[in-house]
């Protein structure tokens, strides 16, 4: 599996930690009640298609991505830094 | 004692030779980590010439002149080698003192990208990976700084403590390729 | 028998070898196959299950019978096709699966047995009672029914792995591979053209074919050497593409030195090649027919029949009959024919077959049966005048062609069922950017190969952005492939479809009839195709009976799903470049040459590699060394190496709001010089990490992490900033590696230190947890004053070359003062007495309230953590919380580990009342010593619980004690 990083560019998975999707980037507010808390810590859907996830560029240069890519073809369809996803 | 003696990170461990392939030790070299703040690469670039006469390169690029190189080193970070940092660069960047972070040392030999190319996942065709390139990418199991410095020359860099598994990697995969003959 | 005038072996170079300790001779460029035939030698090994005697099937790496042993001792190679084996001098190999003796093989009775062993039997027979299935069916199985053995011994050879890229991966070398790789290459592209074979050339070396009027292989071999020529091509021999993967990778097995004694270079290496576009031109498979006994040794596929003679000079026998259903076999009869050999009878299953002058053709007939246990000796023909004896001691077999698609569907693509052809091929896009041509596209004919070759060069280059170059299409036969199915021969006894596995026909219509219908099923139950060879020689004949016995057409039966790898790969291959000290790297301090030649033995923490201990003469244990270092921390001053610790710079003008989005506690504060420290929740409420964070400038940081959790941390932190505070304008980079860091610790590491530095400590300047610029015999310095053993301590860091250097001279000073280096055991007592916490506390499942540290969770400020930890049962004083234990009844034992109950209480799961985590013998206090966790257990502080350890049986009365056992005040390491 190959990933597209934004800076380094086509990557092995193996420079990648994984994880999970990127609704990590959108952390609650502190009040925003233990739903939405619960909902952002532990509950992640388990999408038969296209997904969003966060990758992590351990191995290269360090930037946190989002890769977007489907779980039933394998098909990776883009990434894009983190820090300009939300 | 009235003086603490220095040791390079390769100390006793190199050089190594196998067929046509020489791994040896970079010569010591003041290493600083260049990290620029918001909006501030620009003028990073333009103190860095003005200082030490070049400019920032680019993603998996390197720049150099006169013995002084700067590397890309990842996301927001560039290595200047070789010159201690002109005062002119803090106002810019953080600016991190790492000579004695990284074990740094050049393979040497024709075909060296194919001794690479057993510990590293990644394309270093000479059309697409040239001298002055840069990346970093995990070599074995070790983060790596890999810079092509000639047509059969790489420099590469990981962590000072890791150096015995740098050369122990490197002089097996150089043996290995060294015996296909 | 050799072929006169036949051949590309080199007859000017003879080799020799063995075959179970009897010597042969054989010719540079044989196959161990080839050069066994030549000799005359037949049988070469034993079946899988019914130990029957089984001779050469194949001329390739889809052989199922001659498996052979090569080697001994640690090299012992099992399992090598010797179809595939390249002959070389002193070449020694053994047969496999027998016992005592290929010839006389006593576990052949189970042949005689075979009607108790078909399908299913050893699931519905071993069934009961079920204990002993483990202890003695299986085993038992296992010895009889098997394959070549392991040595046992450590793996003596070495194995590689490596990397590659290109912009075309060309997948066979045969006509449609060649073209393809020529068409590419010429165009400038990045080629890779790899060949399972030692030689390039696939079909055409084994055929009499003309291609562009020329010898098919003479024809090739020019079309290499332009090949050879071009830097943008690599000629990859001897290496099977293994599996295909996600975004254009695959995996590619080389066999580096199987063919030449054992050399220096590695035996395999395992590539996994990046490829922008792939072309399959992987040929195709033969398929035999299945009829009673059609495994006798000497029965063939007809294709391998004519490779060995044709490309080998070798006829596998003295009088050859063909046995065919489509018009490939005759192609046998004729090369052979034309070589010299006789052919006995060439029997055509088809009424309309064609005539070839010089050889008896029988049409609309069939073989049913073959006598000759050790060696063919006599088929038998039945046609529509009744059944006739022919003897022949050799058949070539062809029941049609398999393309050779395997890799097509390792993505879980599906082929289509083609009728023209009687076999499946693959359907475009089953592997995005992978073209299928030629043979394993269902195309047979040369002429088919070169233009589909060429025209999928075309088709990648312009994907490639290449534009295509001048290619012109040589001549070849155009032949059209025609067949008429025969899967298997009417008739009694035991005609078999997978050789390799033992499976009959009749062991796939008793799945049937047990309902396994599904080719899923059938495969699992028969165990067809689950052999090393997967199935290559009899999956499509196998789901060709359960389709006609179960009613259905072949298509609607489908095929079973081929995954990589499409030959065996050995496990060392897979994962080359893992033994040994590739394994993981090995991280060393500057401190290391020196605690060596201490005598300290080295633990392993993360990757690091620290002292356990110092030990001194006299010392016979590492209690006594621990013992004594602990005291001399406590009495004097101590040394010891933390440079493991993690240590990141962290600048920016927002390094402070970002450290306290970070840490529970506020960093904002902190003054310039001065050291504090830091607790780290993850999101979920429970604590990361701890350690110390100095104030080295109004907009510059120093954090340190545990050295366990360095790489998290660092982690953490960019995810924390890149996905949740973008805005902020902080930088950070690792500095663990620049700086040597030595804890100076005990009441004396201020008389060491004054007289150490360049200049004496000022006292007021240097308050606990100070921290600032120093030098050290002239070298820039940093010094902390923190304390992880609870005394009046310090850490002098210097940059990494000075490392040694000050480390011995650390020593020296100490070792004048009465003290010395202290090690992990030490470190550990020295912490657990003060109640510090590490990962044994933190670990994962405990929140700062569990650790006593909930007021360090600020209120004023949000960080990362903060609203998880607040959730009511993070906060409920029933909690597991940290407690100290001493051990107060006879026995005095502390577990790390164990379990706490109450002391009337049965020690079972329901009364658990929390564990221990920590433990030592405290030399400061005299008795054992404990961290644990405790339900409500602040509260009870002074009670008895029971301390269980079920593993080792042991129970110990325990008091409950505040968690710092020494000096709770603090004085010793604040004054």
């Amino acid at each position: 599996m190959r990933l597209p990083c934004p800076i380094c560019g086509e990557r092995d998975r193996r420079e990648f930690y994984y994880r999970g999707a990127a609704l990590a980037l959108h952390r609650p507010d502190p009040d925003a009640g233990d739903e939405a808390w619960a909902d952002y810590v532990h509950l992640r859907d388990n999408p038969a298609g296209v997904t969003r996830d966060l990758w992590y560029h351990e191995g290269g240069c360090s930037a946190w991505i989002v890769v977007t890519r489907n779980t039933v073809t394998h098909e990776v369809l883009g990434a894009e830094l983190a820090e300009g996803a939300r | 004692m009235t003086e603490l003696l220095a040791k390079t990170a390769c100390d006793g461990l190199l050089s190594v030779t196998a067929g046509p392939f020489t791994l040896s030790e970079e010569p010591v070299a003041p290493l600083t980590s260049l990290m620029p703040y918001k909006g501030r690469d620009k003028a990073l670039s333009a103190a860095l010439e003005a200082a030490h006469g070049v400019k920032l390169p680019g993603v998996n690029r390197s720049t150099s002149k006169a013995g002084i190189s700067v590397l890309w080193f990842g996301r927001g970070q560039f290595l200047l080698v070789g010159a201690g940092p002109d005062g002119s660069l803090a106002e810019h960047a953080a600016v991190v003192d790492q000579s004695d972070a990284w074990a740094r040392v050049r393979l040497e030999g024709a075909g060296a990208d194919q001794v690479l190319a057993r510990l590293l996942p990644v394309d270093l065709r000479a059309a697409s990976f040239k001298r002055g390139h840069t990346l970093r990418s995990p070599l074995g199991h070790m983060m790596a700084s890999v810079t092509r410095t000639g047509v059969n020359a790489f420099s590469i860099a990981v962590f000072r403590s890791m150096a015995a598994t740098l050369v122990h990697d490197l002089k097996t995969a150089m043996e290995g390729v060294a015996a296909r003959g | 028998m050799r072929l006169a005038n036949r051949g590309m072996v080199d007859r000017n170079a003879p080799v020799t070898f063995t075959f179970d300790g009897v010597g042969h001779s054989g010719f540079e460029g044989d196959t161990l196959a080839s050069a066994l035939l030549a000799n005359g030698v037949r049988l070469v090994g034993r079946s899988f299950k019914y130990h029957r005697p089984r001779g050469i099937l194949t001329a390739g790496s889809e052989e199922p019978n001659a498996l052979v042993t090569l080697g001994s001792g640690a090299r012992q190679d099992p399992n090598v096709r010797a179809t595939q084996q390249e002959l070389y001098e002193g070449l020694a190999a053994q047969s496999q699966n027998r016992w005592p003796s290929l010839d006389w093989d006593l576990l052949a009775l189970n042949d005689l047995a075979a009607p108790f062993f078909g399908a299913g039997f050893y699931y519905k027979t071993f069934m009961w009672p079920k204990a002993f299935w483990e202890k003695l069916y299986e085993p038992a199985i296992r010895r009889a029914a098997g394959l070549g053995a392991l040595s046992g011994l450590n793996n003596a050879d070495t194995y590689e792995r490596a990397f590659a890229f290109c912009d075309l991966l060309v997948i066979g070398s045969g006509p449609a591979g060649l073209m393809a790789a020529l068409g590419a290459a010429r165009a400038g592209a990045d080629v890779i053209l790899a060949e399972e074979d030692f030689r390039m050339g696939g079909r055409l070396l084994a055929e009499t074919h003309e291609v562009d009027g020329k010898p098919g292989h003479l024809w090739a071999a020019g079309l290499l050497d332009e090949l050879a020529s071009m830097d943008n091509v690599r000629l990859m021999t001897r290496t099977t593409v293994t599996g295909a993967y996600d975004q254009g990778t695959y995996g590619a097995l080389e066999r580096v030195s199987h063919h030449v004694p054992r050399s220096r270079a590695p035996l395999e290496c395992f590539w996994r090649i990046v490829a922008k576009r792939a072309i399959l031109a992987a040929g195709a498979l033969e398929r035999p027919v299945a009829f009673r006994n059609n495994d006798r040794p000497g029965i063939m596929t007809a294709s391998a029949v004519r490779a060995y003679a044709n490309r080998w000079g070798v006829s596998p026998g003295k009088a050859v009959s063909v046995f065919t259903n489509n018009d490939d076999g005759y192609r046998t009869a004729r090369d052979l024919v034309a070589a010299g050999v006789h052919v006995a009878a060439l029997i055509d299953s088809r009424h309309d077959g064609p005539d070839l002058p010089g050889v008896h053709v029988i049409k609309g007939a069939q073989v049913c049966d073959a006598a000759g246990r050790k060696g063919l000796e006599s088929i038998t023909i039945r046609t529509h005048r009744g059944e006739e004896k022919l003897l022949t001691d050799c058949l070539a077999m062809s029941g049609g062609w398999n393309p050779t698609l395997h890799l097509t569907c390792h993505m879980n693509g599906r082929p289509a069922w083609r009728e023209d052809i009687q076999g499946f091929a693959p359907v475009p896009g089953m592997i995005p950017g992978l073209q299928a041509v030629g043979a394993c596209n269902g195309s047979f004919s040369t002429a088919a190969c070169l233009r589909e070759g060429a025209e999928a060069a075309e088709d990648a280059l312009e994907a490639l952005g290449f534009k295509p170059a001048a290619l012109e299409l040589p001549q070849a036969e155009d032949d059209p492939f025609r067949i008429a199915p025969l899967w298997s021969v009417e008739g009694k006894g035991r005609a078999w479809l997978d050789f390799q596995n033992d499976v009959t026909v009749k062991d796939v219509k008793q799945a049937a009839v047990e309902n396994f219908r599904s080719v899923e099923h059938m495969k699992r139950y028969t165990t067809q195709g689950m052999a090393t060879d997967q199935g290559k020689n009899s999956n499509v004949a196998a789901l060709a009976v359960l389709a006609d016995v179960t009613g259905r057409a072949i298509p609607e039966t489908g095929t079973t799903t081929f995954r990589p790898p499409f030959v065996p790969v050995s496990i060392a291959a897979m994962g080359a470049g893992a033994q040994g000290k590739g394994f993981a790297p090995q991280r060393f301090t500057t401190s290391h040459k020196a605690s060596i030649e201490r005598g300290a033995p080295m633990i392993e923490a993360g990757l690091w590699y620290r002292p356990s201990y110092f030990p001194a003469p006299g010392e016979s244990n590492w209690r006594q060394a621990c013992d004594r270092e602990v005291k001399m921390v406590r009495e004097t001053v101590g040394i010891c190496d933390v440079s493991t610790l993690g240590k990141i710079d962290i600048q920016g003008p927002d390094a402070a709001a970002f450290l306290d989005f970070v840490y529970t506690n506020t960093f904002s504060t902190l003054k310039v010089g001065r050291t504090r420290y830091g607790l780290m929740l993850r999101e979920d409420g429970f604590v990361m990490d701890d350690g110390t964070c100095a104030r080295l400038g109004e907009t510059h940081f120093l954090m340190t992490t545990t050295t366990a959790a360095a790489g998290e941390v660092m982690r953490h932190l960019e995810f924390v900033h890149q996905c949740l505070r973008p805005e902020l304008d902080v930088v950070f980079t690792s500095v663990t590696e620049q700086w040597a860091q030595f804890a100076v610790a005990g009441p004396k590491s201020r008389d060491l230190l004054d007289a150490l530095l360049d200049k004496p400590l000022n006292g007021p300047d240097w308050p606990f947890m100070a921290c600032g610029p120093v030098t050290v015999m002239g070298v820039k310095a940093r010094l902390f004053r923190i304390s992880f053993s609870g005394e009046h301590a310090y850490e002098l860091a210097v940059p990494a070359r000075y490392g040694d250097a000050l480390f011995r001279e650390l020593l020296a000073r100490a070792g004048a003062l009465g003290g010395g280096p202290y090690g992990m055991e030490a470190l550990n007592v020295l912490r657990i007495e003060k109640g510090f916490i590490t990962h044994s506390e933190i670990h994962g499942r405990t929140t700062a309230y569990d650790v006593g540290l909930g007021k360090m969770v600020s209120e004023k400020k949000d960080c990362i953590g903060k609203t998880m930890s607040e959730r009511d049962g993070l906060i409920d004083p029933m909690r597991e919380r940290l407690v100290g234990l001493k051990p107060v009844g006879a026995v005095k034992q502390v577990i790390a580990g164990a379990h706490l109950f109450e002391v009337d209480d049965a020690p079972v799961r329901e009364n658990d009342k929390g564990y221990v985590t920590s433990v030592c013998y405290s030399p400061t206090l005299g008795h054992m010593l404990a961290l644990a966790f405790l339900k409500n257990g602040p509260e009870r502080i002074g009670e008895r619980v029971k301390m269980v350890d079920h593993v080792r049986k042991i129970e110990a009365l325990c008091e409950v004690v505040h968690p710092i056992a020494f000096d709770p005040e603090g004085g010793r390491m604040r004054d």
